[in-house]
């Protein structure tokens, strides 16, 4: 199924404005993240989707050639998994997965091997007969999963699944978790705020900030080609280099870089692995701190810019802080943005 | 426990209160139970009085039971629904309903019953049928009904979870049916126990809503203080206290447990 | 269905029936406090009538005397309960919280069975020791239906005071003496205020009890029944009640402002 929304915006009863004006189209079988800070909107957007909200006027929302915008959300075949999962404590993991099915009246015998069917699929076998209480925070999150596709949904959305784990079962779910999803085949729309999450499961992301929607596009573009400040600082962590653009360089404490011919009134950012440390580089730089983290150094330099330059240096022998280094920063791996308005 | 003289204290007074209310309750049991009070219990056991009492009151016993169970149906009828409405809408105008309803809590149940005769006393049809007791019995019950499933129900997740059926296909009738009903359970039969409890011990609305031919237990019981020999009100008495103390055991377990899971 | 429509139904028959018997009747009662001959004087004439007056103090002292009394004796033994383990507890406590579910009348006889005239007392001590009939009896009726009431919200409160703040004071060099006044009575004070409002408060209204002891003391209930069904003075009734009825709800009203719940049963 293919979804479409078309300037969508949802402004609440006490006038937040939590979406501003959104398009957004997921295509047959696509998994999109919704990725942004908390607060900016992505929880709200889902819930349109779903039709838990009633969006402002002129919103639409389409399910293929359907337009739903009007269409009560237990019309609407949906599949949701909740942050909290809100798996209902009164029944089974195998009432819960079949609920579903049970309200629209599915005869007790298909119910039953769907509902097999599904629990094979998320691995949960074992536990169908226990209380959803019984259950350990992975598991709920797969009983979760199993209840909104076992009815078979049009699209599954899903409101940061993860966030309710711990941090060291989160990493091990995540790729689970976008293995199941690969393997239902179904178009999904994936809240999170976490950018390792979106970049592990999505196909593409779509990145809020404040209501607005920034940028959409797989992960590699909006890693490569950010289109604002916000989406190259919330991907990938890109430093800005504050300096002052003249006769075609950039001019920075440390040094000049050579930015491409008529760049003026812009924003130039760098990632941290684009640092190079280099005795012929044209910035110069002091080692304040110097942190291993397994594969590679991270080190922090003083004199470059006004604050802290990271460099990710992946040599086996790193300087000491203290020291002074060279380094280089081709120009090819500037980012070079327009000035954010704000 | 390390008996200091503070301690000695605190026990002598818990126990000489524990003395002041159980000695007359067994009083009344022992009175219930022997063939002559005033002679004492050498004149012997016997079940006489509480025959006898089936026979005078057996009447005012079964218009109990029956007044508590028809209670009980009307505020499961009002009193669910009404909560989840209030849980649903936890707003300023929902206190203030709640506040009301909750009145017959507070104002004396004599001030309640003469306001009740005041505006349906002269509709004869209605006065001196057991409705008109229901009304009552309803009036003084229902906020504890409401009270009770309201803080499970408070307690839950109610949006995530209704929310959740709603994805799934589920209408809201639905909902109610199988996703609130089930899981206000705990509050639910805290409340009905609560019910039943209030209604079979419930005066002093009672008395003045009551008609000679439709005496409720209590009423029975204040009608036997007055007017027979001390044997049968106490046997009398004893018929109550065995109808009431496990009612107001499983109460009190079952308010526990709801209180638990309401935390 | 929609939501709001499905939200409304489930109001409806709340709305339906205190309407009809909770909101209609008590606006019936105030107008029919008017109609006697004084009209809405009736509330002045109270205020100049001996009889009423002495009645609203006596009503009012013997509640007032009741709520100290119980408040005194339950947090003793709410306290003791609730901060001691020992064999018998168990059974101490049920018999300290049964009598919440006996209707004032039951109480009543209770008490005559103490202090009648074939009382225990009567009967054991020598000399005419009958009680149950004066304002002693009345008192202590009132005093047997408050005791479980206060008890239970006493011992509530105390399993929510924080055990660190006795703990504190103590390694801080407070003897038991001062922890009892220096810290669990101030943590406790606004459930005993509220507690003692809820015993107060029903003593003022009791029904089932005076009806059984006093029928030679006047106090308000008493005196709200012979005026309706004696005197058949309906507007003096309901003026009575009226004022009765306001005085309670606000009094609990105030209370539960100052500390949450209630504890009610039995009639
Ligand atoms: N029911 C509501 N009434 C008023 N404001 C709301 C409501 N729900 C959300 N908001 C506001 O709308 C904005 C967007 O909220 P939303 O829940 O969509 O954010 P989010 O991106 O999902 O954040 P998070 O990551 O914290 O879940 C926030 O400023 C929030 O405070
Ligand atoms: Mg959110």
């Amino acid at each position: 199924m293919t979804l479409t929304i078309r300037n969508a915006s949802k402004t609440y009863p006490d006038g937040t404005r939590a979406l501003l004006p959104t398009d957004l189209t997921v295509g047959e079988g696509e998994i999109l993240s919704l990725l942004g800070p908390s607060g900016c909107g992505k929880t709200t957007l889902l819930r349109i989707i779903a039709g838990l909200e009633t969006p402002d006027a002129g919103t639409q929302v389409r399910f293929d050639d359907e337009d739903v915008t009007r269409l009560a959300v237990e019309r609407r075949n949906v599949g949701m998994v909740f942050q909290s999962y809100a798996l209902f404590p009164n029944m089974s993991v195998r009432a819960n997965i079949g609920y579903g099915l049970k309200v629209r009246k599915v005869p007790r015998a298909e119910r039953e091997q769907r509902v097999d069917e599904v629990l094979a699929l998320c691995r949960l076998g074992d536990y169908a007969e226990r209380a959803v209480t019984a259950l350990s925070g992975g598991q709920r999150q797969r009983v979760a999963l199993a209840r909104a596709m076992a009815p078979r949904p049009r699209i599954l959305l899903l409101d940061e699944p993860l966030s309710a784990l711990d941090a060291a079962l989160r990493d091990s779910l995540r790729d689970e978790l976008a293995a199941m999803l690969r393997q239902f085949r179904i178009t999904a729309v994936f809240v999170t705020h976490d950018q390792a999450e979106a970049l592990a499961i999505a196909d593409r992301i779509a990145v809020m900030s404040q209501g607005v929607m920034q940028q959409v596009g797989r992960p590699e573009e909006l890693y490569r080609e950010p289109v604002s400040s916000f989406v190259a600082r919330f991907i990938g962590n890109a430093m800005p280099l504050p300096g002052t653009i003249a006769d075609g360089h950039l001019i920075l404490p440390g040094g000049r870089l050579p930015l491409a011919a008529g760049t003026s009134d812009a924003e130039v950012f760098v990632r941290a692995e684009d640092v190079h440390l280099d005795e012929a580089g044209p910035l110069s730089g002091t080692v304040e701190t110097v942190a291993f983290s397994g594969g590679h150094y991270r080190i922090g330099l003083a004199g470059v810019t006004g604050e802290t330059l990271f460099a990710t240096h992946p040599g086996r022998q790193a300087p000491r802080p203290g020291d002074s280094v060279r380094l280089r920063i081709d120009a090819g791996d500037l980012l070079v943005l327009p000035q954010d308005r704000s | 426990m390390r008996l200091t003289l503070p301690r000695l204290l605190q026990l002598a007074v818990t126990l000489l209160t524990a003395a002041f209310l159980i000695v007359p309750a067994i009083q009344s049991i022992l009175a219930g139970l022997t063939v002559n009070y005033f002679r004492g219990l050498s004149s012997g056991f016997t079940l006489r009085w509480v025959g006898e009492v089936w026979r005078l009151y057996a009447d005012s016993i079964l218009l109990s039971m029956g007044l508590a169970v028809a209670c009980l149906g009307v505020t499961l009828v009002i009193g669910v629904p009404a909560a989840y409405a209030l849980a649903k809408n936890p707003g300023r105008l929902s206190r203030i309903l709640e506040e009301f309803i909750s009145l017959p809590l507070a104002v004396p149940g004599l001030a309640l019953a003469l306001a009740l005769l005041q505006l349906y006393g002269s509709m004869t049809g209605f006065r001196t049928s057991w409705t008109f007791i229901l009304v009552g019995h309803v009036l003084y019950t229902l906020p504890f009904m409401v009270r009770s499933v309201l803080a499970v129900l408070m307690a839950m997740d109610l949006k995530s979870l209704e929310e959740s059926a709603a994805t799934l296909g589920a209408s809201t009738v639905t909902r109610f049916r199988t996703i609130v009903v089930p899981n206000a359970m705990p509050g639910i039969l805290a409340g009905a126990l609560t019910v039943v409890t209030l209604s079979i011990g419930e005066f002093n609305l009672t008395w003045m809503l009551h008609t000679p031919y439709l005496k409720t237990l209590p009423v029975g019981l204040a009608d036997s203080y007055a007017s027979m020999r001390l044997e049968i009100a106490s046997a009398y008495t004893l018929v109550f206290f065995v109808m009431i103390v496990p009612l107001l055991m499983a109460m009190q377990w079952a308010t526990d447990r709801a209180q638990r899971i309401s935390r | 269905m929609a939501n709001r429509t499905f939200i409304g139904l489930c109001l409806l028959p709340l709305a339906v029936f205190s309407l009809a018997f909770l909101a209609l009747p008590l606006v019936r009662l105030v107008m029919a406090s008017s109609e006697g001959t004084e009209g809405w004087g009736i509330y002045l004439q109270i205020l100049q009538t001996p009889r009423y007056l002495q009645t609203l103090l006596q009503t009012v002292l013997v509640s007032l005397a009741v709520s100290v009394v119980a408040l005194a004796i339950s947090t003793t033994a709410g306290l003791f309960l609730a901060r001691n383990r020992f064999p018998g507890r168990g059974a101490l406590l049920s018999v300290l919280t049964l009598p919440l579910a006996f209707p004032g009348v039951v109480v009543g006889f209770l008490i005559i069975l103490l202090g009648g005239r074939q009382g225990l007392f009567n009967t054991l001590l020598p000399g005419h020791v009958v009680f149950a009939y004066s304002l002693l009896g009345l008192f202590l009726g009132y005093l047997y239906f408050s005791i479980p009431r206060v008890l239970l919200t006493v011992m509530a409160a105390t399993e929510k005071l924080d055990p660190a703040l006795e703990e504190a004071a103590r390694t801080l060099g407070a003897s038991p003496y001062r922890v009892v006044f220096d810290v669990i009575l101030p943590g406790l004070a606004p459930s005993l205020v509220a507690a003692g409002a809820i015993a107060f408060a029903t003593a003022m209204g009791a029904f089932g009890t005076a009806f059984t002891l006093a029928t030679d003391i006047d106090v308000l209930p008493m005196v709200i029944y012979t005026e309706f069904t004696l005197s058949a003075n309906i507007a003096m009734a309901a003026a009575l009640s009226v004022l009765l009825g306001l005085a309670t709800w606000v009094l609990l009203l105030l209370a539960r402002s100052f500390a949450g719940a209630t504890v009610a049963a039995g009639g």
